[in-house]
Order: C-alpha cells, then sequence, then structure tokens
C-alpha cells in the first residue's frame, strides 16, 4: 500500500507540474500585454510596470518564479508585499511564523485585487453549491440504484432506470431554466435566483445561519447541478449490485441460512458499492465544471460565475489562476478517490 | 507478394469472415427488437436531415432581425406561458417566437441542428480515428514504444478534460484572432470563421477525446494479439501493417464502436456548455448553447427563450442516450444494464 501510494503522489507531482507549465505558457502566449488599454501607456510607465510585475524577465526565469509562488509552500516570518505577494493559504504558526501557500499573483484588470482576493470572496459559495449537489447526487443515486437492483425487471427497476436516463440526458443548461421558470416563476415556492449564505464563514464554507433562508436557495441550483451525478451513481450501484448477487459468496451466506436482509446488507451491497468509489473522479469534476453554468443560471455569485465572467472578459490571469486552482483541486481528488479505492478493493495495487 | 495473396485466398475461404457478417446481423436484428433504440435511431435520423436540410426548412434565416417583433410570442403560445400576456407582442410571423433582437426563434432552433449533429459525428470519428490508430500502435509494438505512449496518455488522461478544452478555446480565440495575415494561425482563424466557430471547437474536443478509446484499444491488441490467427499471418510473412489493419483491427472494433457511440451525449453537452460560457460558436451562429445562455437571462419575463433550445438539447441527448445504450446491449448483450 505504502509503495501504491508513493507511486501514485509522485505521478500526481509531475501532473501538476506539467499542467502548471501549460497554464503558464498558455497564458504568456496569448497575444497583447496585460495592460493593453484602448489608451496606450506611456513606454516608460509601461516599462515600470513590467519591471514591478516581472515580465521583463526571460520566460524560463518567468516560469520558475510562478512555480515558485504557486506550488512551493513555505514556512516564514516575513511580511508579504501587497498586491504582489497574496497567499491563498496562510496557516499561523508560532510567535509570527506563518504557513503560507498559493501565491496566485495579481489580477491585471483589477490592480487593487489579487486573483486570491478574488478565489477567497467567491470560492466558499461554489464549495457551498458544490458539496450541496454531491450530496443530493449520492443521497438519491446510491437508494435508488439498490432499490432498481434489487427489484430487477420489476416497476421499481424501471421506474428508477427511466429516472436515471432522464437525468443523464437532461443537461445542467436544459435542466437550469425549465425549474427556474416551474418553480420559480410559475410555482414561485423558491427565489429563482440569488444566495442566502454571507461571510463569515465556519471551516471557510459552512454558513452561520443554516437556516431555510439559506436553504431555500440552495435546493434548486444544487438539484439540478446533482441529478444528472446521482443518475451515473444510480446506474452503476444497479449494475454492481447485479453483479455482486450473483457471486458464489452470496449463494454460500443464503445456503447456510441467513436471513435475506443479513444478504443484501452485510454481503451484497458493501462490495456493490466499491465499484460506485471510481465514479467520485470524474463526479468531482463534473460538479466543479457544471457550478459555472449553475452559478450563472441560478444568479449565485459564486467563483464559476466569476469565472465565466472573466472568460467573457478575457481576463487571463484570473482565467488561468482560477483553471489552475480547479485542475490542483481536481487532480488531489483523483489521488484520494485512488488511493481510497486500492484500499477497497487491494486487487487494484498490483495492476 | 504470392504469400501475401494466399493469405487473402485463405482468410477469405476461412468460415472466420462469415462469422463476422452474422455477428452484425445479430447486432442488427437485436437492436430492431429494441423499442427504445428505434426511436432514438429515427430522432437521430431525423435531427440529422433537419441538419442538412436546415437551409430548406428554416422559414428565415438565422440572422436577420425584425427589431420590432423583438420577444414576440405567437398567439397560440399564450395559452402555455399566460403571465407574458400583458407585456409580450403577440405576432403570428414567428411560429415559436422571436428572440431578444427579432431573429425567428425556429429557424435557429433548426439551425441549432447542424452545431450539435456535426459534434455528435466528428466527436466520435477523431476519438475512433486517432484513439484506434494509437491504441494499435501501441500495443502491438515493443514494450518501450507502449511504455512511452501510454505514459502519455495517463499524463493526458489525468488532466480534467474539460478545463483543458476551456483553456485551449481560450488561447485559440485570443491568439488566432490577432494573427498576421499569411501565417498558418490566420489560415485556421479564417477556417474557423467560415464555420461560424465549429473548427475550433472540434480541435477542442478532438484534443481530449481520442485517449480512452487509445486506452481501450490497446487493452484489446493486447489480448488478441497473442492469438494463433496472428501468429499464422506472421508465419505466412504477412506484414506489420498488414497484421495490424487486416487481422487486429477488424477484431477489436466492435467495443471501441460501442464506447464512442456512448460517448456521443458527452461531445453535446461540451459543445452546448462551451457556447453557454461564451467560448464556442461566433454569434450570430445559433447554437442551443448559446440560446439558452441568452434565453436564461430574460428566463423571468421571456421564459420560452431559454426552454424551447433546452427542450431541443435534451430531446437530442435522449436521442443519442437511447441510441447508444441499444448498440451497446445490442452489440455485446453481456453488458447489458451495466454503467
Amino acid at each position: 500500500m505504502g509503495r501504491y501510494i508513493a507511486r501514485r503522489f509522485l505521478w500526481t507531482l509531475l501532473v501538476l507540474l506539467v499542467l502548471s507549465f501549460v497554464t503558464f505558457a498558455l497564458t504568456r502566449a496569448v497575444p497583447g500585454g496585460p495592460f493593453d488599454r484602448e489608451k496606450s501607456l506611456p513606454p516608460e510607465i509601461l516599462k515600470n510596470l513590467e519591471a514591478r510585475y516581472h515580465l521583463d524577465e526571460p520566460f524560463g526565469k518567468q516560469y520558475l518564479r510562478y512555480l515558485n509562488d504557486v506550488l512551493i509552500p513555505r514556512i516564514t516570518a516575513r511580511k508579504p508585499t501587497p498586491v504582489l505577494e497574496e497567499y491563498l493559504i496562510n496557516i499561523k504558526l508560532w510567535n509570527g511564523y506563518y504557513f503560507r501557500w498559493m501565491n496566485l499573483g495579481p489580477s491585471y484588470s483589477s490592480r487593487s485585487r489579487t486573483v486570491n482576493d478574488i478565489i477567497r470572496e467567491q470560492l466558499p459559495v461554489s464549495f457551498q453549491l458544490g458539496v450541496a449537489a454531491l450530496t443530493i447526487a449520492v443521497l438519491i443515486g446510491i437508494p435508488m440504484g439498490i432499490l432498481a437492483g434489487l427489484k430487477q425487471n420489476t416497476v421499481w427497476d424501471y421506474l428508477g432506470m427511466s429516472i436515471a436516463i432522464f437525468g443523464v440526458s437532461v443537461p445542467v443548461i436544459a435542466l437550469g431554466p425549465i425549474l427556474v421558470w416551474i418553480f420559480g416563476v410559475m410555482l414561485k415556492w423558491l427565489p429563482p435566483t440569488g444566495w442566502g449564505a454571507k461571510p463569515p464563514y465556519i471551516l471557510f464554507f459552512i454558513p452561520r445561519d443554516l437556516s431555510w433562508n439559506f436553504w431555500r436557495y440552495v435546493i434548486m441550483p444544487a438539484f439540478a447541478l446533482g441529478l444528472g451525478q446521482s443518475a451515473i451513481i444510480a446506474r452503476l450501484t444497479r449494475a454492481s449490485l447485479l453483479q455482486v448477487i450473483r457471486e458464489d459468496y452470496i449463494r454460500t451466506a443464503r445456503a447456510k441460512g441467513l436471513p435475506e436482509r443479513i444478504v443484501v446488507l452485510r454481503h451484497a451491497l458493501r462490495n456493490s458499492l466499491i465499484p460506485v468509489v471510481t465514479v467520485l473522479g470524474p463526479m468531482f469534476a463534473a460538479v466543479v465544471t457544471g457550478t459555472f453554468v449553475t452559478e450563472q443560471i441560478f444568479g449565485i455569485p459564486g467563483l464559476g460565475k466569476y469565472f465565466i465572467v472573466s472568460v467573457t472578459n478575457r481576463d487571463y490571469p484570473v482565467i488561468m489562476g482560477t483553471i489552475l486552482l480547479y485542475a490542483i483541486f481536481l487532480v488531489l481528488a483523483n489521488l484520494v478517490v485512488d488511493i481510497t479505492y486500492a484500499w477497497l478493493d487491494p486487487r487494484i495495487r498490483y495492476e | 507478394m504470392s504469400e501475401s495473396s494466399r493469405v487473402e485466398a485463405l482468410r477469405t475461404a476461412l468460415p472466420q469472415r462469415r462469422k463476422t457478417a452474422s455477428l452484425w446481423a445479430d447486432a442488427l436484428y437485436r437492436l430492431s427488437r429494441n423499442k427504445a433504440a428505434i426511436l432514438g435511431g429515427v430522432l437521430v435520423l431525423l435531427l440529422t436531415l433537419t441538419a442538412i436540410f436546415a437551409k430548406y426548412i428554416a422559414p428565415y434565416p438565422y440572422d436577420v432581425q425584425d427589431r420590432p417583433a423583438a420577444n414576440a410570442i405567437p398567439a397560440w403560445m399564450l395559452s402555455i406561458f399566460p403571465m407574458m400576456k400583458p407585456y409580450a407582442v403577440i405576432s403570428d410571423k414567428f411560429l415559436l417566437g422571436a428572440d431578444y433582437v427579432g431573429r425567428d426563434m425556429l429557424s435557429r432552433l433548426i439551425y441549432g441542428t447542424q452545431i450539435s449533429l456535426s459534434v455528435a459525428f466528428v466527436g466520435p470519428l477523431i476519438a475512433l480515428v486517432v484513439g484506434t490508430i494509437y491504441g494499435l500502435v501501441s500495443g502491438y509494438f515493443s514494450r518501450w514504444v507502449d511504455n512511452i505512449m501510454m505514459r502519455f496518455v495517463d499524463l493526458m488522461y489525468a488532466f480534467p478534460s474539460l478545463l483543458l478544452i476551456i483553456l485551449m478555446m481560450a488561447f485559440f480565440r485570443s491568439t488566432f484572432a490577432q494573427s498576421e495575415p499569411g501565417t498558418f494561425a490566420y489560415t485556421m482563424n479564417k477556417i474557423d470563421e467560415r464555420f461560424g466557430g465549429m473548427l475550433f471547437i472540434f480541435i477542442g474536443i478532438g484534443l481530449t477525446a481520442w485517449m480512452g478509446t487509445a486506452r481501450l484499444a490497446r487493452g484489446q491488441v493486447l489480448s488478441v494479439r497473442e492469438q494463433d490467427f496472428v501468429l499464422a499471418a506472421r508465419a505466412v510473412g504477412a506484414s506489420h501493417l498488414r497484421i495490424i489493419f487486416r487481422h487486429i483491427m477488424p477484431n477489436i472494433l466492435g467495443p471501441l464502436v460501442i464506447t464512442v457511440t456512448l460517448a456521443i451525449p458527452g461531445y453535446i453537452t461540451t459543445e452546448a456548455f462551451l457556447s453557454f460560457i461564451g467560448l464556442g460558436v461566433n454569434p450570430p451562429t445559433p447554437s442551443w448553447g448559446s440560446m439558452i445562455s441568452e434565453g436564461s437571462q430574460a428566463i423571468r419575463t421571456y421564459p420560452p427563450q431559454a426552454i424551447l433550445p433546452a427542450l431541443a438539447l435534451s430531446i437530442t441527448m435522449f436521442a443519442f442516450n437511447f441510441l447508444g445504450d441499444g448498440l451497446r446491449d445490442a452489440l455485446d448483450p453481456r453488458l447489458r444494464g451495466t454503467q
């Protein structure tokens, strides 16, 4: 197990390195400097700005600087320089020493803010939405899959799988507007747009006020985002359960006279849920990218919405910074999923 | 030469070829008994015809604006959207109403099939051609070629693919748009403009689509190449190319076709997603994704503008999902009900 984790970890580091290089190279390859305005700046000022942001250095040096800023965590007592040096993660250790990590750099479009400022303000909202969507996906998907699998070829199976095919066929961008129209505009049960949570948050993202005022904004977007994922989980759970239930050890369990409830709960379910772990990686990715459009449709002030706005405004440092952040998150999530899977199913380790 | 022609003679004489044909005939029979798959197939056929003959079916061009009729809805739609009665412009000129600048919704929906359907066909094509060739080469040749090629796939696979596509699209859209005439980038940008922004979508999807197929193809090759008929082909002196394409490829195509078909709805959503966030087609080319994006901004006042393209997108997704599931069950009954 140790060797497996080590190998996977090194591989993840390599992926992150390549990823950061691609992101950085593409940022620098975009024509027109970050200070292109309709009215061009005097050359002296431009020169000063470029020197300040280290844009006058050779490409290789700039990349190493970027890498140093973004990927290398540091423990320091030094005060960061404003705007240029601003870390996403600041953890106070002891007398004046801080653990600092991830300086994604300044946003060129709004001079007073850094990419981190933007992330810090908007990421918690996206995180709330994502967690709610994943919860809905699991809470609907797994019971639906189990029910369909246990009662194969009954009305439950057909109903469950019909909902599942609906879920995989109607993408968020189609389901979102339809939900807004039905429940937000026509029936007026839920607010069509907006978000109820306000900072400060507990543990970076849990709002203090978990009343109906928070939930009524969450339900619709989380459902729109989670339904497709729950359909995938339900289909996989069902298929896996159908496979497990035909195994010899299930027959043995039945043969030795165990009650059906024990056979299902202790022998079948536990093993049939192992393959479901494998979809968690792609599911995280789908939910993260899903937040971009969900937040746009439901008018939620999260990072995804801001990301789309910066795409429309061609604000490249923000685009690249956010993409890098999302990518780091997803690659690390995949690592965790892989390790969990290898731990649950030892055969994977020796592949 | 005479050896390879003898191999060919042997091959045609062997019952294997007839068996392959009966496998497909068998699959077709199973497919024809699956009602959902037939429905999906018919819908896909209709959508394809709509896309091909959009110019003749659509009552208006997709980009002509009738400003006075902006946001108009026809009288029959008032029964579905009664809340629009007090403020909407009611006009029967457009069968499904007009969008925010007075373009015919129906025509734009019809032209929208061109984008979605071409992605639905080009995506799997790239995945199949590039992925299969890559997998064949990787699986057939020596260990170190295989190792290098597969590590590259692993690396690409570890990237969150949609993020990679967004990054690429942002790059294409900015760099290529500002290129000098005469350069490669300039030509690419001109071609892209000619197709309403579809070229870059194809490239973006193509760059990430082939990896899954390549992995699958390699795995299949590894099991097929050890079989006796490959050994026999090698013994009579068939070239590598011949063994790969005449002996191995026909035997691994089935699972590849299934995977690629099942991936089609994914390509359609990717395109709709890209157009929704403004990195897909160039306006005024209509894509369902960009139409939903525009429409959802006025969802409280003019709901049909978002709901109609949302329905069109969902119906297309249903069609391809039904067809894909049916094809999988038909070609490989052992997989029935999985995934």
